[in-house]
């Protein structure tokens, strides 16, 4: 064997084992692994932090320039002085839309499956379900929007409007809603319902002031969450009839008539032709329209993080 | 208060069905209102509204783009991940992990702005040249950064689920930390690793607008095979497409196609998100 | 007495046990092993040999996690060959002691240790010494079973590999070794493919006392190895140490008195200090001493207490 040094009988062995404990090994394959990780650590951030960079240079120029009228103003073909105005709009009015549709659907789904279901074979369907829609592509999405909100409910909706967006999007969210929302509901200890129950609560009682108020930071952290990736998404709103935001029809500021969004104006103007007679490009316009949506998913997905961190602090605090 | 929460919950189920629904239908309509004769989807090339849907252009255009992304993204993702699990200390966590979710919050649409005005010209055509700058190399780019989170954070959650009494073990008998993680951890966490691969690969098959924006075809795609230089069309980028122009009549084939893609892409998907969802099962179940 | 007729009574059933396993085996070795650790354990219960050689001299140990002292003025000294139990109630800093003893808490973040541990004379806390070397000569069995979920022959031969050997017919030589030195090899011979985490608990916990000792560490230290285990695999493995020790010098966690006054020949005797202000806990030692003495005729009173079950 021979693979450590055994015994020699301890006091004489003092200067062996020193020897052999000390033993300065280089380890080379640990450096070279340590290396490969801390590269693809170093390349992640550095190409996250070149894309907010290059994005910032080509808008805050920009920005400075135009100040308020790129924002109050509507789209056009001259980036001198177009607006985002009807994409603000438009993403607003989704948001509403998502919170007002997909919040309480989600939320009321996971008290569902969480607190009432029993673990039957229905249950386990409709929990599958759920995670087959989350993972659904968000451009499938749009085909039901067009299919479902622009056509057979045409008649509420308006056809092809930001209200029919607005709930394709809340769709599109709802399974992740749903999801965030079980798990923060399954990570309430059986000992707070006990507590509800034991003082004669009812069910729906219990939920509501026990259940629901200790699962809010984790359900808050996943809507909030949500939201965020319901304002960065482009590709069923191209589906569902969103303008792109180039040249041609205008988009309205109102419910029932053409509409945009802030992803769909960078869309429409990525890659837009320079013309050499403009002061500033579509390049800058597509930047800017960025960096204003950068702006709001970040501070979204900020606000979620650091929720959630208060949430663990609390938890493992008390 | 029951019913109420009951029907909340059966909207998944009914969503669930009203997609189906829809893209059968649709995918039925396409069928009936396209001309029917050899070359409709067998032709090279797709030229919707020549009626020519050459299904091999859009979906190896699909393939080639999300190998490159995976390329991109799987050795990043779990370098990242196995850092943040093994090597990082609480406090650079704390700041790494921060960005890593930023990332992974980051629009589609910003990334494809990146692609456009970044990787095209000032990656891609410096370092190979390609006859366009807009190609599928340069979506296949741009559509990894988006995928590195996802892979880093399904990995990071397989390495964080192996029980540190493995590796206590593997010290336990005179292993370094580099074998420890290689030889003890990552084998013990290969279900989890093989599913962040398999939900990773589904994202990129089903990621949109980068495609949209990238890959350089648009309304009509030359058949060019697996070159990664040259402009593609992805079946995302189709499904787009079909839509885009203004003067689309829904009636037609040429929008039709959508659904019959759109089909085809939920399929796929589907049955990726399935198998990774078993894998991550088997990762719940084992310890 | 009562104990020490207890020891008695293992030694007995240890006789018939190996009889009736170890006769039947083809390792004549395996049987002198055994029956040698047959006197040791008669010897258990006279005073063990002061003379026999040092192994770990440990002086005024104490061990901060934070800014807070886990372990404060440990002191005592493990010899070759003997079985040293650590005992007291939970949280009194045993099991952090034993965890110096091989530097497992370097893997804790916040762990900072004072005084020495000399092995052999070397500080193991000299900045000059390589951990990984001293883990690879001090083995460790823990609480809990932890095989790798790869096959039994891939678990022990885990760490042969690690420290360099490649060939196939010197580790299975290995293996096969270590798998008799853990009494399992005849359970395990004929799948050694298996899955190491297909064992039942007990054959899980020698499997891992095969993967230690198939590297030939100098020191095994065992964290309460029996904790997760049934009272038949439990004995299994206390005849097991009484086996091994001729070759190892063995320290043992334990939560169960009765096993250390079976299995031991010293015992040290932890207590938990609670400071009032802070409402934290340092453990202390409070009595190092040969096991027999520990358990008939302790030096400290609250040691008497504890052992007779008064407190803990």
């Amino acid at each position: 064997m021979a693979l450590a040094t055994p015994a020699l009988g301890g006091r004489t062995a003092g200067d062996v084992v020193r020897a052999n404990l000390t033993k300065s090994q280089r380890d080379v394959p640990g450096l070279l692994a340590l290396i490969a990780l801390l590269t693809s650590v170093l390349v992640t951030i550095l190409v996250l932090f070149t894309l907010i960079g290059t994005i910032l240079v080509d808008a805050v120029p920009f920005l400075r320039d135009r100040g308020g009228s790129f924002v109050t103003r509507t789209i056009g073909s001259n980036p001198d002085v177009i607006g985002l105005w009807p994409g603000l709009y438009g993403s607003f009015i989704i948001g509403l839309g998502v919170i007002v549709i997909a919040f309480p659907l989600g939320i009321a789904a996971a008290v569902y499956l969480e607190e009432y279901a029993k673990p039957t074979r229905f249950t386990r369907f409709v929990q599958i379900n759920i995670r087959n829609l989350a993972g659904v592509p968000a451009v499938v999405y749009g085909v039901l929007g067009f299919t479902i909100f622009a056509g057979w409910l045409g008649g509420l909706t308006g056809g092809k409007t930001v209200i029919a967006a607005a709930l394709t999007l809340a769709v599109l969210v709802l399974p992740i809603v749903m999801i965030t929302s079980m798990e923060a509901i399954r990570a309430v200890p059986q000992g707070i319902r006990d507590a509800g129950y034991g003082v004669g609560a009812s069910r729906w009682e219990t939920i509501r002031d026990h259940v629901l108020s200790y699962a809010a930071p984790g359900i808050l952290t996943g809507t909030v969450l949500s939201l965020a990736r319901a304002l960065g998404e482009a590709a069923p709103l191209i589906v569902v009839g969103a303008l792109a935001g180039g040249v041609g029809l205008l988009p309205e500021t109102s419910l029932d008539g053409k509409f945009t969004a802030l992803p769909m104006l960078i869309y429409g103007w990525s890659g837009q032709p320079t013309d050499a007679d403009n002061r500033w490009q579509f390049s800058n316009s597509a930047a800017a329209a960025s960096v204003i949506l950068l702006a709001l998913v970040l501070f979204f997905n900020f606000a979620a993080i650091l929720l959630r961190n208060r949430y663990e602090r609390t938890r493992t605090g008390s | 208060m029951r019913g109420v929460f009951l029907g909340a919950a059966l909207t998944a189920v009914v969503l669930s069905a009203l997609i189906l629904y829809t893209l059968f239908k649709g995918t039925f309509d396409f069928f009936r209102a396209i001309e029917w004769d050899f070359a409709t989807l067998a032709d090279s090339g797709w030229y919707p509204r020549s009626s020519r849907f050459d299904l091999r252009t859009i979906v190896i255009g699909s393939i080639v783009v999300s190998l490159i992304a995976m390329l991109v993204a799987v050795p990043l993702g779990l370098g990242t991940a196995i850092y943040l699990a093994e090597y990082a200390s609480r406090r650079v966590r704390r700041i790494v992990k921060p960005i890593v979710e930023v990332l992974a919050g980051m629009p589609s649409v910003a990334v494809g702005f990146f692609a456009v005005y970044v990787i095209a010209p000032d990656l891609v055509s410096r370092v190979f040249d390609p006859r366009q700058p807009k190609n599928m190399l340069v979506a296949g780019l741009g559509i990894g950064l988006l995928v590195i989170p996802i892979m880093a954070s399904v990995c990071e959650d397989a390495l964080a689920a192996v029980p540190g009494s493995l590796r206590e073990a593997s010290y336990g008998v005179g292993a370094k930390k580099v074998t420890t993680v290689f030889q003890v951890v990552l084998p013990a966490a290969v279900s989890g690793i093989v599913a962040a691969f398999i939900i990773s690969a589904s994202r990129a098959i089903g990621e949109t607008m980068v495609a949209t924006m990238a890959a350089g075809a648009v309304d009509t795609a030359v058949y060019k095979g697996f070159s990664p230089l040259e402009p593609g069309m992805t079946m995302t980028a189709a499904m787009t497409n079909a839509v885009g122009g203004s003067d689309q009549a829904a009636a037609e084939a040429p929008f039709k196609v959508l659904f019959f893609v759109g089909f085809l892409l939920f399929m796929v998907t589907l049955l990726l998100n399935t198998i990774g969802d078993r894998y991550v099962q088997r990762v719940r179940q084992k310890y | 007495m009562a104990i020490a007729n207890g020891v008695s009574t293992v030694a007995d059933h240890t006789d018939t046990e190996s009889s009736s396993t170890v006769s039947t085996t083809t390792r004549p070795e395996v049987r002198n092993v055994s029956e040698v650790s047959l006197s040791t354990t008669a010897q258990t219960a006279d005073s063990p040999d002061d003379s026999a050689p040092t192994v770990y001299d440990i002086e005024d140990l104490g061990v901060y996690y934070g800014d807070f002292k886990a372990v404060r003025d440990a002191t005592l000294t493990i010899r070759q060959h003997e079985i040293t139990a650590f005992i007291g109630p939970s949280g009194c800093g045993k099991t952090t002691v034993l965890r110096c003893l091989n530097r497992m808490n370097d893997f804790i973040d916040t762990a900072r240790v004072e005084g020495t541990v000399l092995y052999h004379g070397v500080d193991l806390y000299d900045p000059k010494v390589n951990s990984t070397e001293v883990r690879r000569r001090i083995g460790m069995v823990f609480q809990k079973p932890n095989p790798f979920p790869k096959s039994i022959y891939d678990n022990v031969a885990y760490g042969p590999r690690i420290a360099g050997m490649k060939k196939k017919s010197e580790l299975d030589g290995v293996v096969e070794k270590a798998l008799r030195g853990a009494a399992l090899w005849d359970e395990v011979h004929n799948r050694l493919d298996a899955s190491g985490m297909s064992l039942s608990g007990g054959q899980q916990q020698r499997l891992c006392i095969a993967r230690a000792i198939a590297v030939d560490p100098e020191v095994i230290l065992m964290d309460e190895p029996c904790s997760s285990l049934d009272p038949i695999a439990t004995s299994r493995i206390e005849e097991l140490m009484q086996e091994i020790k001729r070759e190892y010098t063995i320290v043992i966690v334990t939560h169960n008195m009765q096993q250390a006054a079976r299995v031991s020949d010293r015992t040290a005797f932890f207590i938990t200090e609670i400071n009032k202000e802070s409402d934290r806990r340092t453990g202390v030692l409070v009595e190092f001493n040969p096991t027999e003495k520990i358990f008939s005729n302790p030096d400290d009173e609250r040691t008497e207490q504890y052992v007779t079950g008064r407190f803990g």
